[in-house]
């Protein structure tokens, strides 16, 4: 191809999203990813979930904006992509639960977002699978699921579509205003860069105070054979929050899928610290154990597969979205954790704006490079 | 969890693995050999309806005046090192704590698609086999063999002795090749004998060589195949066609103990030591070579692992004049790379997830494929489309995590769980 306009590093769903954002606005896309196929890292790792939270304003703005875009974009998918608008079901295993059901219920009424606060009667007749000690829960209808890697290959497509190209095996060991450096020491040169390296973004900037505000958190999933599922709604803990957010070295919550293959997808964990891409024996059985004590019917399916991934997080759960100080057309896009297929289709339409030189059509700024260091909650 | 602990563990009770566990529980180590079928022998010396073969009847006697404890019907689910497998049985779960483990998990039937290869009626040649051992009738049925390799011969001698009519054996190596072996047959008496039996039982089956099996057709079931042959194409008409393209090594569990291939063998020294410390291995996984090599691999491999180092070793010159037989044949036979290209972009490469070639054309490698396509994915765990991928596209090995096989979610939590207590012990 002639020389690109913009290049993205990273061919997961959140440089996927972008390129297919960039590539909207007529310009000529060049997307790079290390490995032999694209959307191998942490997308191909995920649960698929795009789904609405509130930890901080600031995420809910970003999920809530993204699952918009992805509903408009349903009706293009192809089946492969797995669109499920299943719905999410929150679970409260105690009263303290269902008192943040209740805060979360109003909190997304008053922003327009449909849920509903279900009491254990409802409960049974929404899930009749679910443990019968569990209290009660919040349904949020509009929260659907879809299969990572297919919707990352067809953002990709559509990138190609129009005018686009995919470079697999291209490896980038440096990002810098106007060109990246290859493993093989060539460059590459655009008036865009988007840095959408997952994990390995940050070491790719020349700053090493940088480095650090991504860590990889490793998670495990288990999926079943095909069959009939047990639960019509993705089925989470509400304590899945305090996993997600919380300060521990690792940790493990409920949150189950049912997959239109007729699977059923079991997680969730979260480690910090952990390095090697090998099953860890003990959290897999904590991370079984507890969804087979909220959904009982799970201990006779049998587990086809288990994997696992590494999502990149950071100190405030929010992820890095914009220019990189300092270096100019330089734009990075990482740190999505756990929300990084919610959320990509917002981190696109952000990207896509700040490089027009619009104002995004929500705001960036808690999500900035040089916003102010959270301190990690662990070592 | 039941808990067992011994001295040697041997996977597999095909010949290397029946070997391995009767010389080393006859050298004075105790012996669990582990097999997921009811009956030993493996698939070569299955025990049907009817008696084993000649050459496993030693074999047999011997294993069953042994000390070893043979489990049969139980599967190797996980590991934790080579030396802990954890074991579903028909019972229940168990964990065996071993000094050392033999891995014989044999080969599997390589199977390269063609159009039409998913009619009923068209199965694997091993597989045909099986079937008519297991007293399926195949009396009267016009059956066509195809494929390469010498299994191919005794799935034909055995299906006509069984009352089939054996219409074609289609063999895709040339005839030049296999007439090239007859100077090395000649030094192996009894496996020249072997094959002259094989041949006579097969007289008057029409045999064609470096032709193939092109496509398949019929409407609810295969009614005929195309061969092409170096003098045209050919329509024989045929109710099975039991097809098969040489046998993989069967290394799943090898690579979950992290074993170090070479090409898709499991790689071994003069001891059948594989690198991971306490793990041995024999028989096809080291390498597709039937079952004389796999017998005096598994002795070897049962001797070493006892720790009877010297008897081992005493066996090495059997061992390799066989490796070097096997070694022959297999360049004999080895297969066309036209075989790589039957497959039309219609042509069904994944039949657990109903995937087509040309849906995999896109990809140049088997993980992303798999993502993206869910080839692979399915029940058989690629057991079928990953060799023939590896063959078709060049794809590598995809790696391989628990469990070895779907299992019920509270036994694999109970597993893992028990993976932890031990490692915080």
């Amino acid at each position: 191809m002639k020389t690109p306009d913009a290049i993205v590093v990273g061919a997961g769903i959140v440089g996927a999203a972008c390129a297919r954002a960039l590539a909207r606005d007529d310009r000529r896309v060049l997307v790079l990813d290390a490995a032999p196929g694209t959307a191998g890292g942490a997308t191909a790792a995920g649960m698929g979930h795009i789904i609405i939270t509130d930890d901080s304003e600031a995420q809910f703005e970003l999920c809530h904006r993204s699952q918009q875009l992805w509903d408009e974009l349903a009706p293009e998918f192809p089946v492969g992509v797995q669109r499920d608008e299943c719905g999410c079901v929150w679970v409260a295993v105690d009263d303290e639960d269902l008192e943040a059901a209740q805060q979360k219920r109003d909190y997304y009424a008053a922003r327009g977002i449909r849920a509903e606060v279900l009491d254990q009667r409802q409960l049974r007749e929404a899930e009749p699978a679910l443990a019968h000690e569990l209290v009660g829960g919040l349904r949020v209808p509009g929260d659907t699921v879809v299969y990572p890697p297919a919707a990352a290959e067809w953002l990709l497509a559509e990138t190609e579509r129009r005018d686009g190209q995919i470079r697999r095996n291209a490896e980038v060991v440096a990002v810098a205003s106007g060109a990246v450096t290859l493993a093989d020491g060539s460059a590459l040169s655009a008036p865009i860069i988007v840095n959408a390296a997952g994990d390995r973004a940050l070491h790719l900037l020349p700053d090493p105070r940088l480095h650090d505000l991504v860590r990889p958190r490793k998670g495990h999933l288990a999926i079943t054979e095909r069959g009939r599922p047990l639960i019509r709604h993705q089925v989470a803990e509400l304590g899945y929050f305090r996993s997600a957010h919380g300060a521990n070295q690792s940790s493990v919550a409920f949150n189950v899928q049912p997959r239109t293959t007729g699977q059923t997808l079991i997680g969730s964990s979260r480690q910090f610290g952990a390095t090697h891409r090998a099953v860890d024996h003990g959290i897999l059985a904590r991370m079984l154990e507890r969804a087979m004590e909220l959904l009982p019917g799970l201990a006779d399916l049998r587990v086809i597969r288990t994997w696992t991934g590494f999502r990149a997080a950071t100190a405030d759960k929010l992820p890095y979205i914009g220019p990189v100080p300092g270096h100019e057309g330089l734009f990075v896009a990482t740190g999505h954790e756990g929300l990084g297929i919610t959320t990509s289709l917002g981190t696109g339409g952000i990207i896509a704006a700040q490089v027009r030189g619009e104002t995004p059509f929500i705001d960036a700024a808690p999500y900035r490079l040089d916003r102010p260091v959270a301190e990690w909650s662990v070592a | 969890m039941l808990e067992l602990r011994t001295d040697v563990t041997v996977v597999g009770a095909g010949p290397a693995g029946v070997a391995a566990a009767v010389e080393a529980s006859e050298s004075g180590a105790r012996v669990v050999l582990v097999d997921d079928n009811p009956k030993s022998g493996g698939q070569i010396w299955r025990q049907g309806t009817g008696q084993p073969p000649a050459g496993a009847q030693p074999w047999l006697r011997r294993l069953a005046s042994s000390t070893v404890e043979h489990l049969s019907g139980t599967a190797v689910v996980d590991v934790e090192g080579a030396r802990s497998l954890f074991l579903r049985r028909p019972d229940g779960l168990a964990r065996v704590h071993t000094g050392a483990t033999v891995l014989a998990t044999g080969s599997r039937e390589r199977f390269l698609p063609f159009p039409g290869w998913t009619l009923p009626g068209v199965m694997g040649a091993g597989g045909a086999q099986a079937l008519a051992k297991s007293g399926w009738p195949v009396r009267g049925t016009r059956i066509v063999v195809a494929g390469s390799g010498p299994l191919l011969l005794a799935v034909a001698h055995y299906l006509k002795g069984a009352g089939a009519q054996v219409t074609a054996l289609v063999e895709q190596a040339p005839l030049g090749s296999l007439i090239g072996m007859a100077p090395r047959l000649m030094r192996h008496p009894r496996k020249l004998k072997q094959a002259m039996s094989l041949a006579a039982g097969i007289r008057g089956v029409r045999r064609l060589y470096s032709s193939w099996v092109e496509a398949a057709q019929g409407e609810d079931a295969v009614s005929s195949v195309t061969v092409r042959t170096p003098g045209g194409r050919h329509q024989i008409e045929c109710e099975l066609v039991a097809c098969g393209f040489g046998l993989v090594p069967e290394t799943r569990l090898a690579r979950l103990c992290n074993a170090a291939l070479a090409e898709e063998n499991v790689q071994v020294d003069s001891l059948q030591r594989t690198d991971v410390e306490g793990l041995f291995a024999a028989g096809e996984i080291t390498g597709v070579g039937g079952v004389d090599v796999a017998l005096a691999e598994g002795r070897i491999a049962g001797l070493a692992a006892a720790g009877d180092v010297d008897a081992a070793r005493a066996l090495s010159r059997v061992r390799d004049r066989e490796q070097r037989f096997a070694a022959a044949l297999e360049a004999a036979f080895e297969l066309s790379p036209e075989l790589g290209a039957l497959a039309t972009d219609a042509t069904v490469v994944c039949r657990c997830e109903d995937v087509t070639l040309g849906e995999l054309r896109a990809y140049e490698d088997a993980r992303d494929a798999k993502l993206k396509t869910r080839c692979g994915m399915g029940a058989c765990q690629a057991r079928m489309c990953g060799p023939a991928m590896r063959f078709i596209g060049g794809w590598k090995q995809d790696s391989i995590r628990p469990p070895l096989f779907p299992i019920e979610t509270a036994a694999l939590a109970e597993i893992s769980a028990a993976q932890t207590s031990e490692a915080m012990q």
